[in-house]
């Protein structure tokens, strides 16, 4: 960066240039090579062997919503890495979950969380819940030509709306395609089993702690029919990531208060290795 | 063929100085001093739109005086140079030291080119550190000096004699409605000797980096209720629900 700079070691002039209160923007404008979807790629090669990350889950309930993710990463038919993380906070109110390139997507995630921030440090105010989503896409957008190679990144967005007083779900596709869940939403590679489980066990009238349940159920079917999703590690202690995001905030629930979770999940699972039946009528 | 005048350098740049202290001395001040958990920044400012304190980075703000078009853009600048480090590096590696010294090279490039006039600005850049021995305070003037400030610091109109003032009466481990008192104290004196005006919430910004929040941003601003309070001498008002995280160990994490 510092190369950027003139020689005189003063402010180039587009750092004082008014206008945008885009992170993004400036970049693009500044060192466009930063950009991660700006890397040309070799036109005809083979797809990459690279770490995937794969399923996120989420689920509304009253006062918020919750994002979740397992922690496996892939890379073929090789265990990557069992203690990935793929969900993180965007900023106070909302979270960002990955599936896909996990190099990829943990840079995309970091600049999503920097542009968030500089906007809100430029303009004083926080964007509304739908410019954070617009500005998701507008990042999967640029990442099109990667994605185009095999290297996709399609995440998760979920949110509490200070505006409608409720937590909100966004899902994405590989194109930027945004739209919005009700109830509940998977994506990555375990994310049809993880539907289909989310479907028989969602509730409108879920809490908190009963709705992290419901997802930890899920990605213990997701990861019971997928190789790629890791179920509760209990040799290791590694469990999925549970965040919860209210209107207090963003927070992400302990080791401990997710592992007592899984346990009890698991607990039942011994007696019924399919999980909870529901009703046939 | 007419022979341009002759202006010594010395008189261009004495010239150019006397315009920018002229424009400064027409603003209100910014006070700046470190109280025992961080620094604490009060201006005297009626806007609740154009701040004159400012937020630059987790750990680093920003204050100034004068024409206000110039420093929102130095401002933006440091805000975007503080980014774009901190995203090249990591967030460890954005210090206020860096940045001082580009806006120092900035405002001192534009200060002596003849194409351009100096700025009307003067501005500080503080950083809280982990420890109260680590906070660091730098003046900046229009002709990009830097001036390693420590304890407390005033610039704007007045910034002499509110100087002064603070220095006889600030020391180290004042609590922050012992600050806020002092600061407030310095702003509202008359320098001529008259009876000191009263300020009350509505016409002062105020914001502090606290190093006791466990938010990896630890600039804050203080409004309201909460900055009534804390006028009054309230102590309790200066901790809220921030000092402690939602949960035991739900620090965000991942960044």
């Amino acid at each position: 960066m510092e190369a950027s700079f003139s020689g005189t070691g003063r402010l180039p002039a587009a750092f004082l240039t008014p206008g945008s209160s885009s992170f993004l923007d400036f970049l693009a404008a500044h060192q466009p090579e930063l950009l991660p979807g700006r890397r040309n790629l070799p036109a005809g090669v083979q797809p990459l062997e690279a770490p995937h990350g794969t399923t996120i889950v989420a689920a509304t309930f009253d006062g918020g919503v919750l994002l979740a993710g397992d922690r496996r990463a892939t890379m073929g038919n090789i265990i990557a890495q069992r203690d990935i993380e793929k969900v993180f906070p965007a900023d106070e109110y909302s979270a960002v979950g990955i599936a896909g390139t996990a190099g990829l997507a943990v840079e995309m995630v970091r600049l999503f969380q920097l542009e968030l921030e500089h906007y809100e440090k430029i303009e004083g105010t926080s964007l509304s819940l739908e410019g954070k989503a617009n500005r998701l896409t507008t990042m999967i957008r640029g990442n099109l030509g990667m994605a185009m190679q095999g290297l996709a990144v399609v995440p998760m967005f979920a949110g509490y709306d200070l505006e409608l007083g409720r937590g909100r779900i966004f899902t994405y596709d590989v194109t930027g395609g945004r739209s919005e869940e009700t109830g509940f939403a998977a994506t990555g590679s375990g994310s049809l089993f993880a539907k289909g489980s989310l479907k028989k066990l969602y509730r409108s009238d879920l809490t908190a702690e009963s709705a992290a349940t419901v997802v930890i159920q899920a990605l213990y079917d997701a990861a019971d029919d997928d190789s790629a999703t890791g179920g509760p590690d209990l040799t290791r202690r590694i469990f999925p990531i549970v965040s919860v995001i209210t209107e207090e905030g963003f927070r992400r629930l302990g080791d401990a208060e997710v592992g007592e979770l899984a346990e009890a999940v698991l607990g039942h699972r011994l007696e019924q290795p399919d999980g909870p039946q529901a009703p046939m009528l | 063929m007419s022979t341009p005048f002759y202006v010594s350098p010395q008189q261009a740049m004495a010239d150019r100085a006397e315009y920018a202290r002229k424009g400064i001395a027409r603003g209100r001040s910014v006070v700046v001093l470190t109280y025992a958990d961080g620094i604490v920044f009060v201006a005297e400012n009626t806007s609740r739109a154009l701040h004159k304190v400012s937020e630059i980075y987790d750990r680093i703000a920003f204050a100034a005086v004068g024409r206000y078009n110039e420093f929102e853009n130095l401002r933006i600048g440091g805000v975007r140079y503080a980014d774009l480090r901190g995203y090249s590096y990591d967030r460890a590696d954005v210090n206020a030291r860096g940045l001082a010294n580009v806006y120092a090279q900035t405002l001192g490039t534009i200060f002596s080119s003849t194409g351009e006039k100096p700025y009307e600005v003067e501005l500080i850049v503080a950083e809280v550190g982990k420890n109260p021995g680590d906070d660091q305070i730098y003046r900046l003037t229009p002709d990009g000096s830097v001036v390693d400030e420590h304890g407390s610091v005033a610039v704007g109109g007045n910034a002499e004699s509110i100087a002064n003032y603070l220095d006889q009466r600030h020391e180290e481990g004042l609590t922050l409605p012992e600050a806020l008192k002092l600061a407030v104290d310095s702003l509202a004196r008359d320098p001529n000797g008259g009876t000191a005006r009263t300020m009350t919430p509505d016409q002062l910004e105020v914001a502090v980096l606290d190093r006791g929040r466990w938010q990896q941003r630890k600039f804050k601003r203080l409004l309201g209720t909460q900055l009534a309070r804390l006028l009054e001498g309230d102590a309790s008002a200066a901790t809220d629900d921030d000092a402690t995280p939602p949960a035991a160990d739900g620090a965000p994490e991942g960044e």
